[in-house]
């Protein structure tokens, strides 16, 4: 047996239709069977409610008399892309206020302007014959835009991975707050509930799709960017009306250290067509599993502590290591299923009804990593090769000298296997001669908490290094921790006006 | 009760909760503490009959007690029950009700303000 989008749809048009959401599927299904759900059930509504940093809006002012050709753009002191002709711009949710920096930005403009509240609109042109005007600050409300129409490149992940922090320190993330020692686990995503997790295959999902987003009808444009769902993580680019949507589904939020972004409500409805669907529709959270990444790695390639389903994040605590950790959703389970019970509403009301893709969505892509024609420059290219170390039985007065001579004022201290044990500094060496006391060697002053780099680190990572722990040198080492260059705050200066930076 | 007691180690360096202890009889739950070579502050519990005479002795003993009444608040209208906070509290103040709903146990609060840059709607704030 299978249904047609068409019979459907009637069913949404005469009020028959049976609309439920893909929390109350799984049980569906278990209880009337597949075929019995394919059956009586017509339409599946799914919902998430999270941060969503590739989101954003085009607005359209109207002219202004005398006209500008707007090239530079601000709302709220948040700058607007001015490269879409004369009073147009395209407002991103993580762009920032040039003064309150990450406590305002893009996506507290959209929420402010959904709230109904006014908007410094400043603008500047270099004036042209035909938009001679050159400055232009103005106050505007939703109202009187005559566009304001919500595009958001990258939302409604199929899942994410979840996230912690091994280092002793606490790390702030796009992730949340994360503390030391895998002190917590993040997460992301509303799970049985993901629109894309309801229909991995993509065979519903597509260009021309009604959807819900943020309190409004919308469409699916098609994929998303980033889009990978050969590893399971499709996206999709929608869009959607900002006039209609409410403040109820739409956030503006500032995550930590990290910065600002936008909590979008989004939901799909998705017709049970045939029994794949009611299959697909039938995902549990424990269906759904991801990775917990440590984010104390500073790559791309971050490693994976284990793997998690969305049962397990759900239930309050994972285990990790032995230990129970505690997760933290960063999405909100409450709000996806308020807009998978509002999607639902507005199906059995027949405020809207069901399409299928005018063009299907790649279920076979694989996001790429950047192409990088040059790489960034490593520890190796910067550091110092000329090492001077000492001995840690040495004598301090060793050790001075060896600064004096090395010009240097960071000397590693290694041990009789040439192993790095320790470092000391001018400062030590100076500290341990005003204070003549019990300390003769290098040993008895020398810091062992060294923080070192290796040859292939980014730079980048090693300054990262020299700022977090306020120091301005890092033993560059080789895999038997045996010291092999040195970074300095001095050596950094190669940078500049170096290749690297051409 | 929960009192935030705060002194200045300028004069004498009295150590003063152990002082307080001695004198009152009263076994002291210090909950956190911060102290440093010339100042301190901790927040201490005692049992709500002998919140006062702790007070009156730690006043006497040189430090300023404020009777904290209040834990941490949420304003509603800001949070969205995403739980960013739930893993971040040392005290498991915060939780998932059965539909999904951030509940907040104020109880337990040590006021130590570690939700209040986790959370990303800045809905939470410590009483002033």
């Amino acid at each position: 047996m299978h249904k047609t989008i068409g019979q459907i749809n009637e069913r949404i048009r005469d009020g028959s239709a049976r609309v439920v959401t893909a929390e109350e599927m799984p049980a569906l299904v278990a209880e009337l069977g597949e075929e019995g759900a394919l059956r009586e059930i017509d339409v599946v509504t799914t919902g998430t409610f999270g941060a969503m940093c590739s989101s954003g809006a085009f607005l359209n002012f109207g002219h202004a008399e005398p006209p500008i050709r707007m090239e530079r753009i601000w709302l709220n002191n948040v700058e607007a892309y001015g490269g879409l002709a004369a009073v147009d711009t395209f407002i991103g949710a993580t762009q920032q206020s040039d003064t309150l920096q990450a406590e305002y930005g893009g996506a507290h403009v959209l929420e402010d302007l959904v709230a109904k509240k006014t908007v410094e609109l400043r603008a500047s042109s270099h004036g042209t014959d035909c938009y001679p005007r050159r400055t232009l600050t103005t106050e505007i409300a939703l109202e009187n835009l005559n566009q304001a129409i919500m595009c958001n490149p990258r939302n409604a992940y199929q899942r994410y991975d979840a996230a912690t922090n091994t280092t002793d320190r606490v790390l702030n993330t796009y992730m949340g707050t994360l503390l030391p020692g895998s002190g917590n686990i993040t997460y992301s995503g509303s799970g049985t509930l993901n629109p894309i997790s309801n229909d991995p295959k993509f065979r519903l999902i597509g260009s021309g799709v009604p959807i819900f987003l943020c309190g409004a009808p919308g469409i699916v444009v098609g994929e998303g960017t980033q889009h990978s769902p050969a590893g399971g993580f499709g996206t999709l680019m929608v869009t959607g009306d900002l006039k209609q949507m409410s403040q109820e589904y739409l956030r503006a939020a500032t995550m930590s250290g990290y910065g600002v972004t936008l909590y979008v409500g989004l939901g799909i409805p998705l017709p049970v067509l045939d029994l794949d669907v009611v299959r697909a529709t039938a995902v549990r959270d424990e269906d759904i599993s991801v990775d917990i990444k440590d984010y104390s790695v500073p790559s791309r390639a971050r490693p994976s502590l284990r793997k998690v389903t969305y049962a397990e994040l759900r239930s309050g605590t994972v285990e990790l290591n032995g230990e129970e950790v505690r997760t933290s959703p960063l999405s909100s389970y409450r709000r996806a299923r308020q807009v998978a019970g509002e999607l639902k509403h507005w199906i059995e009301s027949g405020k809207m009804t069901l399409a299928l893709p005018t063009r299907l969505i790649d279920t076979a892509k694989q996001a790429k990593p950047m192409h990088q024609s040059k790489t960034s420059p490593r520890v190796l290219d910067i550091m110092d090769q000329r090492v001077v170390s000492i001995g840690e039985d040495e004598e301090i007065t060793a050790a001075a000298k060896k600064l004096l001579k090395g010009e240097t004022n960071h000397l590693p201290v290694i041990n009789s296997k040439k192993v790095l044990v320790g470092i000391v500094t001018t400062f030590d060496i100076s500290k341990a001669v005003a204070n003549p006391g019990k300390a003769h060697f290098v040993k008895d002053i020398m810091k062992t908490r060294v923080i070192t780099t290796v040859p292939d680190e980014a730079v980048d990572i090693a300054i990262q290094k020299l700022e977090k722990h306020n120091i301005s040198a890092l033993p560059v080492i080789d895999k038997e921790s045996h010291v092999i260059g040195i970074l300095t705050a001095m050596n950094l200066g190669k940078l500049v006006g170096g290749r690297w930076l051409k | 009760m929960k009192l935030l007691v705060t002194f200045s180690r300028g004069r004498g360096r009295k150590p003063i909760i152990a002082q307080a202890v001695r004198d009152t009889g009263v076994l002291i739950n210090v909950e956190r503490a911060v102290i440093d070579s010339s100042e301190g502050e901790a927040l201490i519990e005692v049992p709500d009959d002998q919140c006062r005479l702790v007070s009156e002795t730690m006043t006497t003993l040189g430090a300023q007690v404020r009777i904290l009444d209040h834990g941490v608040s949420l304003d509603e209208s800001e949070c969205v029950d995403c739980g960013a906070c739930i893993s971040v509290c040392p005290r498991e103040v915060f939780s998932f009700d059965a539909e999904w709903k951030l509940r907040l146990d104020e109880e337990k609060c040590i006021v130590c303000g570690k939700c209040i840059d986790a959370c990303p709607h800045r809905a939470l704030s410590l009483p002033l």
